[in-house]
């Protein structure tokens, strides 16, 4: 077994993720099974290889990752604070996030 | 009225005033309301944006105007990227009410050169799946066969331009989502290379792989959708400066003495019967067409899926913390905000989604990131050098698109690992950054669509979409 209940509680919590009972135990064995099939990764030799965490190389990017750091108008403010679930303009509200000692 | 719609067809129509732009439209949605409830194939329509853009068009032809290159071509939109005042969903409960407050910049670009975009399409949640059956609003069905899967995530995209409830749509590919979609629908659809469309308003999946694309009903249209939407955009500083040629110059260049390559690796086990017939037929056409065969080697392709499921889990996981309740979508109240964080992404997010994001925090969790991370990018190094190696030898690489066709509602859903092998030629190309293009390879027994996929080096979208167009000349759709 490549995860345990514990592992998947674990995660789930670094996640900030509710799952139910069954969804636990079902994500579980799926996850192992799903793990015991990446594990063919080890059958490559890859001490000497670096990782690519990017697709472009540099002079594609070059020109593109370096602009002017410039203010622009955006009128969106309101119509962002809209979608939120508990808008108190300019503010979103959330649950209290700090307790008394 | 024709059903069958091209690009240049449109602007004709319009052109001799055969039918205005607002005529065309509302024939649209008189198909889609007969259509969709069936297919299920659109999540949102938005007609009256789609009339103020056809009565733009319209004036510029009264007025005499010359007409831009999409003018009044009736477009979808995958429900993962963002049009401004017509709600996104991602096919997610999560967002079941978002609307977004800008366009994404290929929406922008489309509607500037005259589409006319007439809703949004239904997608595996977050585009995480190859079925469309993870969508939150239920499945699309397949038109060419409504007891089948359209394939995913860019399921309805596929489906709108198949049953002719669209001319074009946009879809997004990630580890395959939109060729394998348009393979399993029989159309042609496209993902140009890692950096050629902005990805600005594309809500993100794995932002190392995703990737904006069309569909269409020839690779001609493929092509002028793909010219109106690639190129650098300030707003994304992942897309490239380099040059966009004329797409539609090239495609028509002969393909006589291009070298291409059969990779070995692609025609192993698990390849249906079916599909191996059509696509050795697929191969024959270009042999027939002047093209050199070659047989190469690239020897990385067994461990794509392992290194792919690793890596875009990883970067769903991170993604997809947004998704707290506070700024947009759902909440779920709690007096603590931790427990409204957890209940909301508990409630919010549908089983794949969940399912994805536990292995992708897990694998990038203390302790396994060197195992499992890290060494899913070293693989994606070497899955990157297989194709940089066969592009000093070819100048395409042809390989089936799926190794299935499409395959029946509810029959893989149970088996979350069977699913993603399905994903085994695509994710290999969406690795390396890559294009690739799958068109119409004939049917299976006259009936389920076959895909040939070809791949070209890093910003060749030109000769793939050449390769492409001379196959659909020649007949491959239909052999």
């Amino acid at each position: 077994m490549k995860i345990s209940r514990e592992d998947v509680l674990r995660v789930a919590e670094l996640a900030y993720l509710d799952l139910s009972e069954t969804e636990l135990e079902t994500y579980r064995a799926q996850i192992d099974e799903i793990l015991e099939y990446i594990e063919k990764l080890k059958e490559l030799d890859t001490a000497k290889v670096e990782p690519m965490a990017q697709v472009l190389t540099d002079d594609q990017t070059a020109d593109a990752t370096l602009r002017e750091d410039l203010v622009v108008p955006s009128a969106v403010a309101e119509d962002v604070l809209r979608q939120a679930p508990d808008p108190e303009p300019p503010y979103f509200r959330v649950p209290k996030v700090i307790e008394r000692a | 009225m024709t059903t069958n719609w091209t690009i240049d067809g449109v602007r004709e129509a319009l052109a001799t005033k055969k039918i205005s732009a607002r005529e065309l439209a509302a024939d649209f949605y008189t198909r889609i309301e007969a259509r969709n409830p069936e297919l299920n194939a659109y999540l949102a329509l938005s007609p009256e944006r789609a009339r103020r853009q056809a009565d733009r068009i319209d004036a510029l032809v009264a007025g005499g105007k010359a007409l831009p290159p999409l003018a009044g071509v009736p477009v979808a939109i995958k429900d993962v990227i963002s049009t401004r005042g017509t709600k996104t969903t991602c096919g997610s409960k999560i967002l079941e009410n978002y609307i977004p407050p800008y366009d994404a910049t290929a929406v922008e670009r489309l509607e500037a050169a005259g589409a006319v975009i007439l809703g949004k399409t239904n997608c595996d949640e977050f585009a995480m799946g190859s079925s469309n059956e993870n969508s939150a609003y239920g499945p699309v069905k397949n038109p060419v066969a409504t007891d089948r899967v359209p394939g995913g995530s860019s399921g309805g995209s596929a489906a709108a331009v198949a049953s002719g409830l669209a001319v074009a749509a946009l879809g997004t590919d990630t580890g395959g989502s939109i060729r394998q979609p348009g393979s399993f629908c029989g159309i042609p659809a496209m993902m140009g290379s890692y950096g050629r469309v902005s990805r600005y308003g594309l809500i993100a999946f794995a932002s190392s792989l995703d990737r904006i694309g069309p569909f269409a009903n020839s690779v001609r249209d493929v092509a002028a959708i793909l010219q109106v939407i690639a190129g650098r955009d300030p707003n994304d500083s992942t897309s490239t400066t380099a040059p966009v040629p004329s797409y539609a110059e090239e495609i028509d260049k002969p393909v006589n003495g291009l070298r291409l390559g059969i990779p070995k690796d692609y025609f192993g086990e698990g390849m249906d019967a079916g599909v191996r017939t059509k696509i050795e037929a697929g191969i024959e056409v270009y042999k027939k067409l002047g093209c050199e065969l070659i047989e190469i080697r690239m020897p990385h392709t067994d461990y794509a899926i392992a290194a792919y499921y690793i890596i875009a889990t990883a970067e769903a996981s991170s993604n997809l913390a947004r998704y707290d309740g506070v700024r947009y979508g759902l909440r779920v109240d709690d007096d603590s905000l931790l427990a409204m964080y957890r209940k909301t992404r508990g409630a919010g997010f549908g089983a794949e989604v969940k399912r994805r994001i536990v292995l992708g925090t897990y694998v990038l969790s203390a302790g396994y990131y060197d195992a499992y991370y890290l060494k899913g990018q070293k693989v994606r190094a070497l899955i990157a050098q297989d194709f940089s190696g066969a592009f000093t030898k070819v100048d395409a690489i042809l390989t089936p698109t799926s190794p299935v066709p499409a395959f029946q509602l509810g029959e893989r859903t149970n088996d979350p690992l069977q699913m993603y092998l399905a994903d085994i030629y695509t994710v290999t190309g969406s690795l390396a950054g890559v294009p690739g293009i799958s068109v119409p390879c004939g049917k299976i027994n006259g009936k389920l669509p076959v895909g040939l996929q070809i791949f070209g080096p890093a910003f060749g979208e030109a000769r793939v979409l050449q390769l492409a167009h001379a196959f659909e000349q020649a007949g491959g759709s239909t052999i």
